[in-house]
């Protein structure tokens, strides 16, 4: 132990947003409740200016600081550039509905700020104890904002159904942690990493242990035996939060879930594939049978996010460099159809409230066509129809599977997804051929505009001439995590 | 009879094992939930601790620390999103927990 400052350059961005979520913090409370809109911008702006000093100053080097518990290279770059858009995008879009529904409390915007610091930590976790740190920050702003509408019962219940379950996860994943820490003798993943590496067969604790975070992890990234809180927080919750749960945290817990697999324990890739595989089948299957019932649109997001977790998870499964860049690629393209998806749903609402059921569309076509389309693009891409940014997604997925050598799962794969279809099609069959139930409020603010066209223009054919730079990038992240 | 690690794993084991039955066959109050959720945190903390002290590492008495830390956070946050619930539910009994199905 010696009294030198670690360094600090590596862990800017994350110093940066601190300390500014703080400043935001004592800004709002000062300026009272009138604040909201400034604090908001000003969130946005910090996050775009992190997400500058990191690539600008931090760039895709292999860093380690604060004694090897926090690493950053090019695989954090990626990951994190994604959680800042994915929560960038979230607070544009959320201003109007927010100050709607009378919640526009200067508190939404930092409890995002915390959640995005805590998400950064995560992808960045290069030990036991920092990745339980970021994963508990996160979580905790979590459930606050799921509970933000605290006069409305389902938000509460939401934000309490959400705390329990989370809760239990925490402790699954932390007696996982202790067992590994005891059996290994070491939290951290490279250490882990050569201490595993070896021996024959692994000890019974720590293979145990590993199960036990896996849970965890599973339960943050919604993957299916522990995916129950997912539909109602996400029904409960006002939508704009729902959008953010949708988007950022997801990638920040499979960005986790891929470093503490591939990093800490490439060793012992015959036990935690053989889950992983299994969890995976269970979300594509669950995703896409128990989303054809829904009728709730957010509820379906909800099974749907559940089944794209099980297409990204695909890619881990293979262990593989290429497996690894699919999932970045499907995490990418993921976070622009999903977050256009919910900016169109909350642009959509009439005077007696939000548009909640998919029956509510019916004949968009006709009152709004140019949404209705966006939409369209939006489904479709879901779905994975080719020549979308989806197909590209999933279709990186599948090589990769098959490269690997895991034909049956590509297979079980591609049959979930033409199931998964059918409701994606309802909903654009509805849109399209029913008779229209009511004209709705044109009036949704030009962020929610702009991130509906954007995310719309990014997910149509044109996202065949990005999808090559997309891939290089992702080749670029992947290959800093393997190959150290 | 000397204690060994052994002991320790047990008695953290079945703790948790207390806290996890506690979070799903308790019928009545969330409240049993919020104490059932820190018994398996604390069973977490025996763990760490006898880890530590067998291994002669420091490591498992830090993340100790953490885990009370954030237990302590985790606490106040349930029980704020608990009385707002109680606010407008008027009710904090599990089976009244269903205003939405799953």
């Amino acid at each position: 132990m010696n009294g030198e400052i670690p360094a600090l350059l590596p862990a800017l961005p994350e110093i940066i947003l601190a300390i500014g979520a703080m400043i935001l913090l004592m800004l709002g409370v000062f300026r009272g409740n009138g604040s909201f809109t400034q604090v908001t911008n000003l969130s946005v702006l910090l996050l775009v200016i992190c997400a500058a000093v990191m690539i600008s100053e931090v760039g895709g080097e292999r860093q380690v600081t604060f004694n090897n518990m926090f690493v950053t290279d090019a695989f954090a770059v990626f990951a994190k550039v994604l959680v800042y858009m994915g929560s960038a995008i979230a607070l544009l879009i959320s201003g109007k509905f927010l100050a709607e529904h009378k919640i526009d409390k200067f508190e939404y915007p930092i409890l995002v700020l915390f959640a995005t610091l805590g998400m950064l930590i995560m992808v960045s976790a290069n030990n036991l104890m920092s990745l339980y740190v970021g994963l508990e920050l996160q979580s905790l702003s979590l459930y606050v904002l799921a509970a933000m509408n605290r006069d409305r019962l389902r938000s509460t219940e939401a934000g309490l159904k959400y705390f329990v379950l989370g809760a239990l996860s925490s402790g699954m994943l932390l007696y996982g942690i202790s067992l590994i820490y005891g059996f290994s003798g070491t939290t951290e993943f490279d250490v882990l990493a050569t201490s595993l590496q070896g021996e024959g067969t692994p000890e019974i604790g720590i293979v145990i242990g590993l199960v036990f975070l896996l849970a965890g992890l599973a339960f943050k990234v919604s993957a299916v035996p522990f995916h129950m809180w997912t539909p109602d927080v996400y029904e409960g919750s006002p939508t704009p939060v729902t959008a953010f749960f949708a988007a950022a945290p997801k990638v920040a817990a499979m960005a986790l879930l891929v470093r503490a697999m591939i990093n800490g324990f490439p060793a012992l890739i015959e036990e935690w594939q053989q889950v992983i595989i299994f969890v995976s089948i269970a979300s594509m299957l669950v995703g896409a049978f128990v989303a054809l019932v829904q009728t709730n649109i957010k509820r379906l997001m909800a099974y749907s996010s559940i089944g794209h977790v099980g297409y990204a998870l695909v890619g881990l499964a293979t262990g593989t460099q290429a497996g690894i860049e699919a999932l970045l690629i499907y995490l990418a393209i993921y976070l622009t159809m999903t977050l256009g998806a919910f900016a169109a749903i909350l642009s959509m609402r009439r005077s007696d409230g939000m548009v909640e059921t998919v029956d509510d569309l019916a004949g968009l076509s006709e009152t709004n066509l140019p949404m209705a389309v966006a939409i369209a693009i939006f489904m479709f891409s879901l779905a994975g129809i080719p020549l979308l940014a989806g197909f590209f997604g999933k279709w990186f997925i599948f090589l990769a599977a098959v490269e690997a050598g895991l034909v049956p799962l590509a297979i079980i794969g591609f049959l979930a997804s033409v199931v998964a279809c059918f409701y994606y099609l309802r909903i654009i069959k509805v849109m399209f051929f029913d008779e229209p139930s009511g004209a709705f409020d044109g009036e949704h603010g030009r962020s929610v505009s702009l991130v509906v066209g954007t995310a719309a223009v990014l997910n149509s054919p044109v996202s065949f001439l990005l999808i090559s730079s997309l891939a290089g990038a992702a080749a670029w992240a992947a290959n800093s995590l393997l190959f150290q | 009879m000397s204690v060994g690690l052994g002991h320790y794993l047990t008695v953290a084991a079945i703790l948790f094992v207390f806290g996890v039955f506690g979070i799903f066959l308790n019928r009545k109050n969330v409240i049993i939930i919020l104490m059932s959720v820190e018994l398996m945190l604390l069973a977490v903390n025996i763990n760490l601790v006898a880890f530590s002290t067998f291994q002669g590492d420091m490591a498992g008495q830090v993340l100790a620390r953490f885990v009370l830390t954030v237990a302590a956070a985790e606490a106040a946050i349930g029980l704020a999103i608990l009385v707002v619930y109680f606010r407008s539910r008027g009710s904090i009994a599990v089976e009244d927990i269903n205003q939405m199905k799953g």
